[in-house]
This record gives C-alpha cells, structure tokens and sequence, in this order.
C-alpha cells in the first residue's frame, strides 16, 4: 500500500488477465484483422445501435463480470468459494418473474419484482453466509445444498414451467434503451464497479474484508466482527446473483431453470482466479475478476467466431485456463520474481554508484 | 504399533465418529422406510438396485474421498467418466475388443490423473481450478468423440453387460409362488472390491498413512520427512485412474453412450464423501464412510419416489436438506470437540452429544 511501489508493483496481479486479453485481442487481430470492428446499425425495433465482437463480448460478460464482483469478495473473505451462485440467480430470476407475471408490468413492478427477488437472494446468501461463518463448514461444502437444490427451488416458484415475459421494459433492460447505443447490461455493469468502487473508497469494507481473509482470529481480536464481514460478503454475492438472475431473464425474455446461467458459478471461481486473486482469501483486486470474466467471454466469443461447435467450446477453454494458470503458478512467479530482483538488485547498485 | 497409535489417534477418531454417525443416520432412515412404506423397502432387491444404479458413483465417490482424504479436491470425475463411456462405446461398436476397452478407459483415467497430479503437486496451482479445467476438457471431448447417443452393439459386451449374480437366498416370492432371486450386476463386484481396496490402501499402507498425514497438515507431513509432492501427485493419479474404472462400470450398466452422462456426478460424489464423515480440509475420512454415503443418498432418492411426491423438484430438495443436516451435524460435533471450528454458536451449547 505504501507509495513507493510503483503502479506497476501495486497491479502487478492485474497483468496476467491483461496479458490474457490481449494476447487474444492479437490473435484475433491475425485470424481476422475485422474481428474488432465496430458499426453503428439499426434494430428490429428501430434503434441505432452499436454492434460488433467487441460489444457482444463486453455485452455477453455482463452477468459472469457482476457475479465475479461478489465473488471475489467472497473468496476474499472465506477463503473459499460459493458454488451455488448459478442456483441462487436461477431462484431470484424466478422469482422476477413471478412477481412480473402477477400482473401488468410498469416501471414501478419491476423495480418492486427486482427489490423482492434482491430480498431473496439475500436471505439465500444469509443462509450459506451462516453456514460458513457461524458453523464453520468450507464454502464449498456449505453451498452445495444450494447448488444441489435450488434450481430445484427455482422450478418449484415458477410452478413447474418455464414462463415467459414480455415487456418494453424488460427489452430495456436486457437489451436497449432507446436512444442508448450501449447494450444496458454493460451500463448496469459499469453502474456495479461504481457501486462497488465508492463503497471500497468510503467505508472499510475492503480493509475489514481483507483482514478477515487474511487471519480470522487476528481480525477478531483487533475488534473486526469476523462472523458478520462474512455473512455481509455473501449477502453482497446474494444482490450480486439477483442482478445477474434479472439480467438474464430480461435478455432471454423466458426463465427455463435448467439452462439459465448454467455451470456459471465455474466461469465465476475461473474469473476470480484468473484475476490474480489468490482462492485462499486475503488481498484481493476486484478490478482483476472483471478483467478475468471479460477474459473468459473473449475466449468464449473468439472459439465460436472460429466455428468450434458450441458443445466443444469447454475443450479448448480448458486449455487455455491450463495454460494461464500454468503461466500465473507459483512456480512460475517465483522465477518471475527472482528475476525482477535481480534488476532491481541491479538498479539499486547503480544508484549507489551515482 | 502402539507408539504409531498415540500420534494416529486424534484424527481416527474423528473418522471412526463421523463414520458411525453416518451408519446410524442410514440404518435409521432404512429402518424408517421399512416401516412406514414397508413393499420394496422389505426386499432385499431393493438394496441391490441401490447398489446396482450407484456402482459407478461407489467408485467415483472412493476417488473423491482419497483426495479430499489428502487436503485437496478433484471435479473432473464426472467428465472423465462420461468421456471414458463415450470413448469406449465408439471404440466397441468400431469393432474394438473387451480386454482393449477396458484398457482404453484405464489408460484415459491415468492420462488425467496424471497431468492433474503434475499441475497440482508440481507446479503448486489450485487443484479447483485445474480439474475444473480437466472437467472442461473432458465434457468438450465427450461431444467431440461423438455428438449422438448410442448403444453398445458389441455381443460380448451386451452378455458381459447382462449377466448379473443372482443370489437366490435372499430373494423374495412372489405372488404366483416363484422365488425370484436378489439380482446383482457385475460392476457392484468392481464397487465393493475397490471399496475394500482402497479401505486397506488408506488404512494398513504407508502410502494411505501419508495421505492422511498430507491431508491433516502438509506443512508437519513435509517435516516428518514424507514426500509431500510424490503423495499429492500419487492421490491425483488414483483418483483419475478410479474415474476411468468408474467408466466402465458406468458403461456396464447403462450400455449406452450419452454426452451428458453422469451429469453431475462430481457433484454427488462430493455429497456422498462428506455425508460419509470425509472432511473437505483433509486428514479426516473412511471410505466406508464414503459407501453409506452413497447408500443414504440412494435411500433419499427411493423413499423420495415411493412416498409419492411425484413433482421433480422434490428430490433435489430433499437431497439438499439432507446434505444440510449432516454437514450441520457434523460441525457441531466437531466443534463440541474442541476440533474443526473456534467455537460453537452459542444458542447450541450443550444441546448435542456427540
């Protein structure tokens, strides 16, 4: 934290995302020198919009970069990782369309349907929150209930059927507002990371946070409530899923709640790890899981540009998380340290010198 | 014997604890199904098809417990068991022979544990992370092996696959006066024989002795001069080589490739490992355990279907309640014994014994 590091030694975690990105933004770049270009086109519906890979990959990361958010300060403060994240959004999209479907949609439901399923999940995240604060069980362990049923819980709301809804609102929300060139999800996005960055910069949440991750008991002693900063992280993952769920429903227009953000709670962990962030808890960079999340979706968006069919997808993704992870391994650092030592070792005597 | 004894004591007792819980709660749960729905709960049938729709799962859910035994965790096994169906139901209906199949599936089993096991005890990266990778690659290959679910069409197979043990003294009679015998398939054989295989590997080898010592605290097994790296690398190979055998005994019961086979069997297998008293900090679990663990699982999912709650979200929730009881269960207990947790919450203390 002190000043003297550089900008580059405080954001050192962020290079391996950044280097991710682009080494696939260049390889694109050779694959199809028009990957990246962006125009301006008019909708079904008659707006002017902005399109392009670029947009869809920003657009497409919407709900894995809000739910990498949450995460990361999940993992950071329980060392471990919420693996009913998908579930969870799964519920509180269900429950937006209950309420959605109860009656007329107006601007005033959906922002009580969006409030009432943020309630939900909230409750929801009190629940693993209490079960890996207070009861001590692994994360993992813990929202494996979860995971296990509540997709379950999601079809058990919706009454065993995959409703749809249909609103110019909602069509706002997952796709354009009219007028606006940029997708919503990526605004709603942008609107999470200011959230997120005033509460970092005005309370002490992500001090309080890191200290709980870094040693519970040292954090208890100097009078942090251990208990409740990790049930408050996981209540934040709980909105954060609700944001996701309601995105997602607005997007496709229908919940089915069997496919709706499946095996996200993966893409999420991979985009927290990616991001530098350590999955045993402590110091984290919430800035680095966005640029993971966004690093997963240009991967995803560049193998389906190069026709790899939708179901071999996960094959290569996997190899390139072997390669990054390879590339961000302990091992590997540890020479990349001793490395910049040496240069620094080098600077220093030069210093002297002068 | 008895100087190992007193060093060894502490976490068997935990096991030998959580283990006895976990039989109680099924003999319980069994007995209460007996009771109430009595029918097929009275068969002996009825534990052999327990059995006979869960080997593959035995067999998955032993790797598991090795390697959450040893402090870490393995997700691919889900994935490598359908890749290994697939691969070895192409292979038989290409004109492939028995003995190479089964060769073929144990040769896919390795080749995954081996890499995972390199990346993880090696190169020091998160074993989440690297076999969710692996779990990624192996689902991807899955479809790209073949898209199309298809049957077995090879004869020596279908007999291999046919043939079950029939055990006529603890069969029943039925209506018309004929005694229909108990009817076992072959791969309950392969189940129960790695049970007990991998029951005198963890309990009477120096290997499965070091597992223990690396799961309960690596940082001490390293000082007490075990090869930390070579056990973690060795409890990552058994557990894909025992993914691959899960395979083909998948395979012998279903006779069918399918790309989403054995969807979620990580999952479940993890679930069965913990509800069996293994815990996912290492150091403390049974395979035994591991067994009923897949037994009671089993035993939800009967007594799910037979007490008519016919809607299909029931059983997921059921089985999460479930899950959320034992894990429940087991912190208190643990932590009532000064073990696995700072302190217990305070509107419990006491109520339990355990």
């Amino acid at each position: 934290m002190k000043k003297k590091n550089g900008f580059f030694a405080r954001n050192a975690q962020l290079i391996v995302p950044l280097l991710s990105i682009l080494a696939l933004i260049v390889f694109n770049l050779f694959r199809d020198p028009s990957f990246f270009s962006i125009s301006l086109s008019v909708n079904n519906s008659g707006n002017t919009v902005l399109t392009g890979n670029l947009i869809s990959i920003l657009n497409g990361a919407s709900e894995l970069a809000v739910l990498a958010m949450g995460m990361t300060l999940v993992t950071a403060a329980s060392g471990g990782q919420d693996i009913s994240v998908g579930a969870l959004a799964a519920i509180a999209g269900s429950v937006f369309v209950k309420v959605l479907r109860a009656g007329e949609i107006t601007p005033v439901t959906v922002v009580v349907a969006f409030l009432l399923c943020c309630v939900v999940a909230m409750i929801f995240g009190v629940f693993n929150g209490t079960l890996v604060a207070v009861f001590k069980i692994q994360p993992m362990i813990a929202t494996l209930v979860l995971y296990t049923c509540g997709r379950s819980i999601a079809y058990w709301i919706n009454g065993g059927a995959s409703p749809t809804v249909a609103s110019p609102i909602l069509t706002a929300i997952g796709s354009f507002i009219p007028g606006v060139p940029i997708p919503t999800p990526i605004l709603i996005v942008a609107l999470c990371g200011v959230i997120f960055a005033l509460v970092f910069r005005f309370t002490t949440l992500r001090l309080y946070t890191q200290a709980v991750g870094i040693n519970q008991r040292a954090a208890r002693l100097n009078g942090i409530n251990a208990v409740g900063i990790k049930i408050l992280a996981f209540m934040i993952l709980g909105i954060c899923c609700a944001v996701s769920g309601c995105i997602a429903v607005a997007r496709l227009g229908y919940l089915n709640h069997e496919t709706v953000l499946l095996e996200i709670e993966m893409d999420a962990i991979l985009a927290v790890a990616i991001g530098g962030n350590a999955l045993g808890g402590g110091r984290f960079k919430m800035a680095g899981s966005v640029l993971g999340a966004y690093a997963i979706q240009t991967l995803t968006t560049t193998l389906y540009a190069m026709r790899v069919p939708s179901t071999a997808v996960k094959s290569y993704k996997a190899i390139v998380i072997i390669l990054i992870v390879v590339i961000g391994s302990p091992m590997v650092k540890e020479a990349f340290g001793r490395m910049v030592g040496r240069i620094k070792a080098a600077r220093a005597d030069g210093k002297e010198a002068a | 014997m008895a100087g190992k004894t007193i060093k060894r004591r502490e976490p068997l007792t935990d096991t030998q604890l959580l283990l006895t819980i976990t039989i109680c709660i099924f003999a319980v749960m069994y007995a209460a199904a007996m009771a109430i729905w009595g029918g097929g709960f009275l068969r002996w049938q009825q534990v052999f098809d327990m059995l006979n729709n869960n080997a593959s799962l035995i067999i998955v859910a032993c790797s598991l417990t090795i390697v959450m035994i040893g402090g870490g965790i393995d997700i691919s096994v889900g994935g490598v068991t359908s890749l290994v169906v697939m691969s070895c139901v192409v292979h038989l209906n290409g004109g492939g022979s028995i003995p190479t199949s089964i060769l073929m599936a144990l040769a896919i089993g390795l080749c995954f544990g081996l890499v995972h096991g390199y990346l993880i005890a090696y190169l020091e990266i998160q074993p989440f992370i690297i076999t969710l990778a692996g779990m990624f690659f192996a689902r991807g290959m899955t479809t790209i092996v073949s898209l199309e679910p298809q049957n077995v069409a090879h004869e020596g197979f279908q007999a291999l696959m046919n043939r079950k043990i029939e055990i006529p003294f603890l069969g029943y009679t039925a209506k018309n006066g004929n005694l229909i015998p108990a009817r076992m398939e072959l791969g309950v054989v392969v189940a129960l024989a790695i049970v007990a295989l991998v029951y005198i590997m963890l309990r009477f080898t120096r290997l499965g002795r070091n597992i223990y010592a690396l799961g309960g605290n690596s940082q001490s097994a390293l000082m007490l001069g075990i090869n930390v790296r070579r056990t973690r690398f060795i409890s990552y190979v058994l557990s894909g080589l025992l993914a691959g055998i899960g395979g083909y005994v998948f395979m012998m019961h279903t006779g069918a490739g399918n790309a989403s086979n054995a969807a979620g069997a990580e999952m479940n297998a993890i679930a069965s490992s913990i509800i069996g008293g293994t815990l996912l900090t290492g150091g403390v679990g049974n395979v035994i355990g591991t067994f009923f663990g897949v037994m009671t699982l089993a035993t939800i999912k009967s007594i799910v279907t037979t007490s008519g709650l016919r809607e299909p979200w029931w059983q997921s929730i059921t089985t999460g309640a479930m899950l959320c009881f034992f894990i429940l269960l087991q912190s208190v207990v643990l932590s009532r014994r000064g073990k696995g947790g700072l302190k217990r919450p305070a509107w419990l203390g006491g109520k339990i014994k355990g």
